[in-house]
């Protein structure tokens, strides 16, 4: 395939990611709005109201970061792992199989839809947490820099989901057991400075965590890590999925026979 | 001229260590219209996903018209157009979309696909049935629709597993008009089927594949120039109560009023006529019972099954 050919070919797979998503947005877009909206009102409004300040902020100011980040991760995650395994399910990723598109292109393709969804609905959510908090942003470049490079992480984790699942059960279990627990203790609601030495050491191997407070960083200026290696271990970790991913899709696991 | 499709030793053996395919070689000439019959679970299949790279192959080669699968498999990929066996297309998105997509993964701009779509979903009937899901479409308008998939990057080769099953004798014999005129214009055709009177009447050359293995691979014509036995059945104006009995012909009785007789070629149908009239029973009309190819099939097939050699 020559380069102008590849590109169509990506432009057509990233069209119909987002064709998708938008065509069936009561499922993809409404739910996750309307969760992020009561967790504002109850954690920010209601309980947040109670609990004073969090490392020098207001609790909805300090939660606002962490509620988009959030959903920039679940709605990255869930829509390639949904997308792609529905492809496999229905035999119809045989269309891109059979096709001379690379590897890469059909990687790159299905991310970038993934990052999509996850970016539109961090837009979204933002716009509506205007409602309930007043904040700036303190650092442009931190804030988009960090919420791209997580739906580009979170993307490729749903890709290689999507691969090696077998049935709906496979798509739902990592989501259930591994990402909401992650995103749950990843800084989101809290400092670790809560949670003690010990607590707070083991949060260190969570990945959400360096995600949410180099957001927070960005959007607040406070951060509980050092940016620069927020930078680093989601750069790292992409890499290694992105690695993955590559590898399962150029060896047709449990996509070829 | 290029062959169409070289396979060469070509050898697949699956998770579980069952060998689907036992190094056959096959050849397809350009412009052809080849068939490929078999029992279930002979490797039809398993060769088609090879040939589209749906399947990974142990071991052997294969090129289409000179391109190897393995070193050149971009260019393979665009020559060769698959209508698998199962629906393999999104349920949830409409025809039109379905083809301007699959155009776009070959690289062709959007402005093209949708001159190609439009001119594909007409000549298969969907035009209609542009925009809506197809899950609602028929199972033999979602079979039409593969094959308007399968052509948007018009290839050079058109491998179709089963294109017609289910699908009635009308629009069957119209998939069939459909597929002529596609081959007429030099697109070289590779179909398997289970409807041999489809192989028959569409194809030129044959290979026949048992376990894995080819057992014939000739053209049709030879292959019909091997049947020496034919069975037809004699719709008699009279109510018999037994079986008549004429020498050198063995007369079977289906009913009182039907007749089947089995006659070699060597053997004169007028004498059968004359013996019959002999005993003051009239033949009314007469049929072919059984397609010819299909009976050559299951002689094959039988003599693969006990172990007899062919050529």
């Amino acid at each position: 395939m020559t380069n102008k050919q590849k590109w169509i070919a990506f432009i057509t797979i990233v069209r119909r990611e987002i064709h998708r998503f938008l065509r069936i947005w009561p499922q993809t877009l409404l739910p996750p709005v309307i969760t992020i909206v009561l967790y504002f009102v109850i954690f920010g409004k209601l309980i947040g109201s109670r609990i004073g300040e969090m490392s020098g902020l207001p609790y909805i100011q300090f939660v606002a970061p962490g509620l988009i980040m959030m959903s920039v991760i679940t709605n990255s995650y869930s829509n390639v792992v949904s997308s792609f395994f529905g492809s496999k399910f229905q035999r119809n990723i045989e269309e891109l199989l059979v096709s001379p598109v690379p590897s890469w292109i059909i990687l790159a393709g299905y991310v970038v839809g993934g990052m999509s969804r996850g970016l539109g609905v961090g837009l979204i959510v933002t716009v509506l947490s205007l409602y309930f908090a007043d904040f700036s942003v303190h650092s442009v470049p931190i804030t988009i820099g960090i919420v791209l490079m997580t739906s580009l992480m979170f993307s490729l984790a749903g890709l290689i989901n999507a691969v090696f699942a077998r049935n709906f059960d496979d798509i739902s279990i990592i989501p259930t057991f591994v990402l909401t627990p992650l995103t749950y203790l990843g800084g989101v609601f809290y400092s670790i400075d809560l949670l003690g030495e010990f607590w707070g050491n083991v949060s260190m191997v969570n990945p959400v965590l360096y995600m949410v407070n180099a957001f927070r960083y960005g959007i607040a200026g406070i951060s509980d890590i050092d940016i620069v290696w927020a930078f680093v271990m989601v750069a790292l970790f992409s890499t290694i999925l992105f690695a993955a991913a590559l590898y399962l899709l150029e060896k047709g696991s449990r996509l070829r026979s | 001229m290029q062959p169409a499709l070289v396979i060469e030793q070509l050898s697949k053996t699956y998770q579980g260590n069952f060998q689907a395919l036992k190094g056959i070689s096959l050849t397809v000439q350009q412009g052809d219209f080849f068939a490929l019959l078999g029992p279930n679970g002979a490797g039809k299949s398993t060769t088609i996903g090879i040939i589209c790279s749906l399947v990974l192959k142990t071991s052997g080669s294969v090129s289409i018209f000179g391109c190897d699968i393995d070193t050149d498999f971009s260019q393979a990929k665009q020559l060769v157009g698959v209508v698998p066996q199962e629906f393999n297309f999104n349920q949830f998105e409409k025809p039109v979309d379905i083809l301007i997509n699959q155009a776009g993964y070959y690289g062709i701009p959007r402005d093209i696909a949708i001159g190609r779509a439009e001119k594909y979903l007409r000549q298969l009937g969907l035009w209609d049935k542009r925009e809506v899901p197809s899950r609602t479409l028929s199972g033999g308008m979602k079979r039409r629709l593969m094959i308007a998939r399968a052509l948007m990057h018009e290839p050079k080769l058109l491998v179709l597993d089963e294109p017609t099953a289910g699908v009635d004798i009308e629009l069957r014999r119209s998939m069939w008009d459909f597929l002529r005129q596609i081959n007429a214009t030099g697109t070289t055709i590779i179909l398997t089927t289970h409807y041999l009177e489809e192989a028959e009447s569409l194809c030129r050359n044959v290979a026949i594949i048992d376990h894995g293995q080819i057992v014939k691979n000739t053209s049709i014509r030879e292959l019909l120039l091997q049947l020496n036995k034919e069975l037809f059945v004699l719709d008699i104006r009279e109510q018999l109560s037994d079986c008549p009995e004429i020498e050198g012909y063995p007369l079977t009785l289906v009913d009182p009023h039907t007749l089947e007789v089995e006659v070699e070629k060597s053997q004169s149908i007028n004498a059968l006529f004359a013996a019959l009239s002999e005993k003051g029973i009239h033949v009314l009309s007469m049929r072919n019972k059984t397609n010819r190819l299909e009976e050559l099939f299951f002689d094959m097939v039988a003599k693969n099954l006990t172990g007899e050699s062919h050529d």
